[in-house]
C-alpha cells in the first residue's frame, strides 16, 4: 500500500476522530467497547510479515483474547481454556517421558526461535529459552526471573529415582505444563512448546530429563 | 577500554556463564575465583556491576547528538532546506522541551506523532523529501540513519527535564487508551505481549532488568532512556527501532516504521512516565 507517509491519508481507524475533531467537541473518548474494535483495527493495520513471522500470528485464539487485559477472563472462560489445553495435549509415545538431561541444559540455554530473522520454524531450529525466565541449575547465575524457580524441581517433588512411587504423576503434570502451559493456568506467561510445535517430542523429553532425572544438576 | 573490550563485556550481561567468564577474563577484571559456586556468583555480579559503571564513563551517543545537530541546521533533501523551522510541538524551531511531551497530538497532520515520525513530516513538509521512503528504509541505512541522529539530538536538547505529555487532546488521550491495549495485546506462538515481560516489578530476562511500564518506573529507566546507545552491538537505537526489536523477539510480525501500534505504545508509556527525568540518550549493554 503506497501512501504519503504523513501528510495525505487518513486510516480507516483514524477517520471517526478526524471527523470528530472537525467537529470540535469530542472531548470525550469512545466507549470501551469501540476503543477494543479500533485497537484490533490499529494492530491489523500496523504490522507486516517479515521473514518466517508472518501477519497470521496477530489472529488470537481463544488463550490470547481472553488474557489480553489487565483483567483476568472469568473461570468459565478460564476453565474452558484449561480444559481445551489438557485435552489437546499428545503424550510421549511408549510412554517414554525422559530424554537426555544434557541435551536438555543445551536447549535450556538456548534462546533462539521463531523471530523474523530466525530462518526456520522447525522445532529443531528452535530453543526452549528456558533460562530467560527461570533459575534452573544452580551453576548457571545469568538466568531471568520471570518465571519460578525451578532448582531441584525433581527433588522437591520426591522423585529419587525413575521408578520413585511418585514419579508417574510428577511426569504427567510436567509433560502437561511443557506441552500446553494453559494445562493448569488459563493465562500462563510460557509458550505452549507442545501446542504450537516449537519444541518436539524428543525436545520435550530432553527438557523433561534436565527437570526430573535424579542425575541432572536440577536435583543434584 | 578497548572497543574489542567493551563487546566482550556486552557478553556478560546476555549471555551465559561462560559467556561472564569469558568476558570477564577479556576485561582483565580477574575478579573470578575458582572455588566455591558462591564466590564465583559474588565476583561475576561485581563484574558486572563494574561493567555498567564503565559504560558511563563515555558515551558514544555523543557522536550521534553531534551530527544530528548538524542535520538540523544544514540545508538539504529536494527543497534545499534546513529544519530549523520544524515544529516539534512547542512551536516551530523550539527544540529544548520537546522530546519529554512527545508522542502528542499535531493539527496540521491531524494525528497524535513521536519524535521520529514528527521529524520524517518535518523532512518531507520543509525539505521535500519522501516520507514513505523513509518509513520504507531499514533502520540504519540512508535517510533512516539521519533520522536517528535527528531524535538523539533533539532528545538530548531534553536531558534532566521530566516527561510530561499533553493530554488535553482527545486524540491524545485515544491513543493512550489504544496503547493500553497494544500493551496487554497477546500474540505469536510464544503467547507474548508487552506485559509479559513490563508487567511486573523487579523481574528480569537472564541478567537484564526488565522496567515496569504500566506506571512511571523511574528517572532514566524506560521510555526515559531512548534513542540509547548500545553497546553490544555498536548501534544507535532510537524509540522505534527499541520498539521493533521488542516485537521482533515478542515473536510478533514486523510493524511498520512510524505506524499507529508505535505511536499508541508511545503514548502509554510516555503518559505513564509523566515525572520521569529523562536521561536520553542513555547508554545500553
Amino acid at each position: 500500500m503506497e501512501t504519503q507517509f504523513v501528510t495525505s491519508r487518513l486510516r480507516p481507524t483514524l477517520a471517526a476522530a478526524a471527523a470528530c475533531a472537525v467537529l470540535a467537541g469530542c472531548a470525550t473518548l469512545p466507549p470501551p467497547a469501540e476503543l477494543d474494535r479500533q485497537a484490533a483495527a490499529m494492530i491489523k493495520a500496523s504490522f507486516r510479515d517479515e521473514g518466517i513471522a508472518k501477519v497470521d500470528r496477530i489472529q488470537q485464539d481463544l488463550g490470547q483474547a481472553a488474557c489480553s487485559s489487565e483483567q483476568p477472563p472469568s473461570d468459565e472462560v478460564a476453565d474452558r481454556i484449561m480444559q481445551e489445553a489438557r485435552a489437546g495435549v499428545k503424550w510421549p509415545s511408549g510412554g517414554v517421558y525422559l530424554g537426555d538431561w544434557r541435551e536438555g541444559e543445551r536447549l535450556a540455554q538456548n534462546g533462539r526461535g521463531m523471530t523474523w530473522t530466525d530462518p526456520s520454524t522447525a522445532a529443531t531450529a528452535n530453543g526452549g529459552n528456558c533460562y530467560n525466565c527461570h533459575k534452573i541449575s544452580e551453576e548457571e547465575i545469568s538466568h531471568g526471573t520471570l518465571g519460578p524457580s525451578l532448582w531441584n524441581y525433581g527433588k522437591n517433588r520426591g522423585i529419587t529415582g525413575l521408578d520413585s512411587p511418585t514419579a508417574q504423576p510428577i511426569f504427567e503434570y510436567t509433560w502437561m505444563k511443557l506441552y500446553n502451559s494453559k494445562s493448569y493456568n488459563a493465562c500462563s506467561n510460557m509458550p505452549r512448546f507442545g501446542h504450537f510445535g516449537l519444541l518436539n517430542e524428543t525436545q520435550l523429553r530432553h527438557l523433561m530429563a534436565l527437570l526430573l532425572d535424579p542425575r541432572s544438576p536440577v536435583n543434584r | 577500554m578497548t572497543r574489542r573490550t567493551i563487546a566482550a563485556l556486552a557478553g556478560v550481561l546476555g549471555g551465559g556463564l561462560a559467556g561472564i567468564l569469558a568476558g570477564a577474563m577479556a576485561g582483565g577484571l580477574a575478579l573470578l575465583g575458582t572455588g566455591a559456586a558462591w564466590a564465583q556468583t559474588k565476583s561475576a555480579a561485581d563484574g558486572i556491576a563494574e561493567y555498567r559503571k564503565m559504560l558511563e564513563d563515555g558515551n558514544p551517543a555523543d557522536l550521534f547528538e553531534a551530527r544530528g545537530e548538524a542535520l538540523w541546521k544544514r540545508a538539504r533533501g529536494p527543497k534545499n532546506a534546513t529544519l530549523e523551522r520544524c515544529d516539534l510541538g512547542k512551536g516551530p524551531g523550539v527544540v529544548k522541551g520537546a522530546f519529554v511531551e512527545l508522542p502528542r497530538f499535531f493539527a496540521d497532520t491531524q494525528r497524535v506523532q513521536d519524535l521520529e515520525s514528527r521529524l520524517v513530516t518535518c523532512m518531507e513538509t520543509l525539505q521535500g523529501f519522501d516520507g514513505a521512503a523513509i518509513a520504507r528504509t531499514p533502520f540504519g541505512r540512508d535517510e533512516q540513519n539521519n533520522v536517528t541522529a535527528l531524535a538523539t539530538w533533539v532528545a538530548a536538547e531534553s536531558r534532566g527535564l521530566r516527561f510530561n505529555l499533553p493530554t488535553g487532546n482527545a486524540e491524545e488521550r485515544r491513543f493512550y487508551e489504544l496503547g493500553k491495549r497494544a500493551f496487554f495485546f497477546r500474540g505469536g506462538p510464544y503467547d507474548f505481549s508487552c506485559a509479559s515481560c513490563h508487567g511486573e516489578e523487579g523481574k528480569r530476562i537472564r541478567m537484564q532488568d526488565l522496567p515496569l511500564l504500566t506506571k512511571n518506573p523511574g528517572d532514566g529507566v524506560g521510555f526515559a532512556a531512548w534513542p540509547a546507545y548500545r553497546v553490544s552491538n555498536g548501534q544507535m537505537w532510537s524509540m522505534q527501532l527499541r520498539l521493533n526489536d521488542c516485537f521482533r523477539q515478542q515473536r510478533f510480525p514486523f510493524p511498520g516504521f512510524g505506524s499507529d501500534v508505535t505511536i499508541a505504545l508511545g503514548s502509554y508509556m510516555g503518559v505513564n512516565a509523566k515525572g520521569a527525568q529523562s536521561i536520553a540518550p542513555a547508554i545500553k549493554r
